[in-house]
């Protein structure tokens, strides 16, 4: 994985110094609130309902051992003995002191790591596929184009008061593991698509896709930049998007709705002007920084002669397997996925105890490295096939063998009311109901692939608009409501729920989602998911049998 | 006192040029494009200072309006200008704070004049914050990829 050179690490260094001047011209007043609020946030610091909040950037995922260590000593030296692992693919902390952020952000620059820009109205954190460099069927990595992405990005001086937040998500498959084209840029790394540029490496731009209170699937700007001009042209999509996104109105000034309002062609003609001028700039980095950076993604030494088959005598680990392992590009090789979704728990959240353990596991079994997913779960990428047995011993003892990832269990949620200021309604309890009546009337098995997400109001961070359901909460009338909506993908499928009808309180959206399900169960033909079913017969049988 | 000076009439409280500073008043980017003589032009949030390139020759001082420090079009207004080969004073005003200095001068901006006058110390640790930076601007400091493969560039 790629490791700071001493550019970087000053880097980090100077931002704490800066932050620790900051806050000390706040403390003395001569910074206002309002004033000081950009600065805090582009720091990761957020006030919250109860507290200060502070989201860590993991860069694309990708954490050490020693990466994760520090994360877990965070949450015991300076929150409640937990983290919170977000859709961002970053952890956040949700009972920080502002007097202690300065310090904290030292001890994480003391592990190569930050919280810059993982708020505000700048270029957020770079998020990739969770399988990057592991995965059959990816055409390279893409965490080094995210990597040149990030440093590009970082401190960039003309983009750190845009019209609003701006989220980059980077994949190199034909397999969507990023929700990539729900963010403000998309882009997948793909063969040049022309007859004479066979073989050729380059990217496919989406631009102004998005979730919120207005989804949107980003629309395919450019269908390919050679890789020595991808900075370039990221630039150029970001100058139009500073220039002319909306900034009268907060709820209308992401890029998608510039990119709506103008229509794609018309924001693609304009992207393509200042395109061309920017390559007589020069801002491209040398596409020797590439290389250098690719060299840090080269593959871990595998053992070449790794035995490539599984005892799955044991029907636990045999369940397991189907359902947390992928397939690695190397033979003897697995990605097993660690559930932070035990039934009736708190989606995402990992306690210091369990993040020690899963840093020792990677460092044990997965040469170093686990990754954070977009469903808040953990990877560890790399793991010997001979090995997994043990390695799943290790994590049921621990309370983490959670067999249910992409079930009905393997739920994304936002923080919701529980924590944030801006939530309408609660998402955690039920989230926490739902796997729990699951579990309990045992349809939860025999559902198979359901992705179910849950936000706590129209922002959408449980990525409602996309889950097979989804559901939303909002508030009517001083009482917390939950609308339902079904449909969703963030796959390379993507898709956009549709809301079924009235909503309904905490109690009836359970029933109303096992309703759903039985509606499924009763319909589906061989081998269909749920999504699938309910693209086959529509919204009208779930329907009937919710309000029929 | 600076709180009691019209709009318009900020200070000058830091400049990184060695000519003298325009005293003409700044006119609005659709008078300067009526008139011929005006030297001193005020770009605000919304205007296009493409429409000012083809008179470069005659525009010594660029003003960019920051009516709140939220609004950052101005940083791509600067930018811009200094693309497109203007090298006379270009100055942020209004709503322009200290954590905003080093980036500003990044976009190519050599005089600030805040609406409220800031603390020089202050000032001073921030234009002089970081010793490097990632990316291409508007200014002449060398990106950090440059300073990685400068050796390699003559293999």
């Amino acid at each position: 994985m790629y490791r700071y050179d001493q550019y970087d690490q000053a880097m980090v260094e100077t931002r704490v110094a800066e932050f620790r001047d900051q806050t000390r011209r706040r403390l003395e007043g001569k910074l206002s609130e309002d004033q000081f609020k950009p600065l805090r946030l582009q720091n990761g610091l957020y006030l919250q309902l109860h507290a200060y909040m502070l989201r860590v950037a993991v860069p694309y995922g990708t954490l050490s051992s020693a990466q994760m260590h520090m994360l877990a000593d965070i949450a015991d030296k300076y929150d409640r003995g937990y983290g919170h692992f977000t859709t961002r693919q970053n952890i956040q902390y949700n009972w920080i002191r502002l007097e202690d952020a300065p310090d904290i952000l030292a001890d994480l620059a003391k592990v190569e790591m930050h919280a810059i820009q993982t708020s505000g109205n700048c270029i957020r954190n770079i998020s990739s596929d969770q399988f990057a460099g592991a995965s059959a069927g990816e055409l390279v990595d893409p965490r080094p184009y995210a990597e040149l992405l990030r440093q590009w990005s970082s401190f960039h001086p003309e983009f750190l008061a845009l019209p609003r937040k701006f989220k980059i998500a980077v994949i190199a498959s034909e397999t969507d593991r990023a929700a990539m084209r729900l963010h403000d840029i998309g882009i997948r790394i793909v063969e040049n698509p022309s007859a004479d540029g066979a073989g050729e490496i380059g990217a496919a731009f989406y631009v102004g896709g998005g979730m919120g209170r207005t989804p949107m699937i980003g629309p395919l700007i450019r269908d390919f930049v050679p890789l020595d001009q991808l900075i370039t042209y990221a630039e150029a999509c970001l100058r139009v998007y500073n220039r002319y996104g909306r900034r009268d109105n907060k709820f209308k000034a992401r890029i998608k709705i510039l990119v709506h309002e103008l229509g794609a062609e018309e924001y693609k003609r304009q992207v393509e002007g200042e395109f061309v001028h920017l390559l007589e700039q020069g801002v491209e980095p040398p596409i020797a920084e590439l290389e250098r950076i690719k060299a840090f993604f080269a593959d871990p030494p595998f053992d070449p002669d790794a035995g490539d088959e599984l005892d799955l005598s044991d029907p636990d680990f045999k369940l397991w397997v189907e359902r947390n392992t992928h397939p690695h590009k190397q033979k003897g090789y697995i990605s097993a996925t660690i559930s932070l979704k035990p039934v009736g728990g708190i989606p995402g959240d990992a306690s210091a105890e369990q993040m020690h353990l899963m840093a020792d596991l990677a460092r044990e079994h997965s040469f170093d490295e686990c990754r954070v997913t977009h469903a808040q779960n953990i990877v560890l990428p790399h793991v010997k096939k001979d090995e997994l047995y043990g390695l799943w011993q290790k994590l049921e003892e621990a309370g983490l063998g959670t067999a249910n990832l992409d079930q009905v269990g393997d739920i994304i949620a936002c923080p919701g009311l529980d924590y944030c200021s801006l939530a309408n309604a609660r998402s955690i309890p039920l989230a926490q109901k739902i796997s729990q009546r699951f579990a309990e009337n045992g349809k939860g098995d025999a559902l198979g692939e359901l992705k179910l997400k849950i936000s706590g109001c129209i922002n959408a961070c449980g990525h409602h608009h996309a889950g097979h359901i989804g559901i939303l909460g909002v508030d009517r009338k001083g009482t917390e409501n939950y609308q339902l909506l079904l449909g969703g993908s963030e796959a390379e499928d993507t898709s956009l729920g549709k809301i079924t009808g009235p909503g309904f309180d905490e109690d009836g959206v359970v029933d109303a989602v096992e309703t759903t399900a039985d509606v499924y169960l009763r319909e589906r033909k061989d081998g269909e998911r749920f999504l699938d079913t309910y693209r086959r017969i529509g919204m009208e049988p779930f329907k009937e049998a919710l309000y029929g | 006192m600076a709180d009691t000076l019209a709009p318009g009439c900020d200070e000058v409280q830091f400049r990184f040029r060695n000519d003298e500073q325009v005293s003409d008043p700044a006119v609005t980017v659709d008078a300067f494009l009526g008139q011929t003589n005006a030297a001193a032009v005020r770009v605000e949030p919304g205007d296009d200072v493409r429409l000012l390139l083809d008179h470069l020759e005659r525009v010594r001082l660029v003003e960019v309006n920051f009516p709140s420090f939220g609004d950052g079009r101005g940083y791509s207004s600067a930018r811009l200008l200094r693309e497109a080969g203007y090298d006379g004073e270009l100055r942020a005003v209004g709503d322009v704070l200290v954590d905003q200095l080093s980036h500003m001068r990044r976009c190519g901006f050599d005089s600030f004049a805040p609406d409220r006058p800031m603390d020089p110390a202050d000032a001073q640790a921030a234009f002089g914050r970081w010793p490097h930076v990632y990316q291409e601007a508007a200014d002449a400091t060398q990106p950090i990829w440059t300073l990685r493969h400068e050796r390699d560039g003559n293999g």
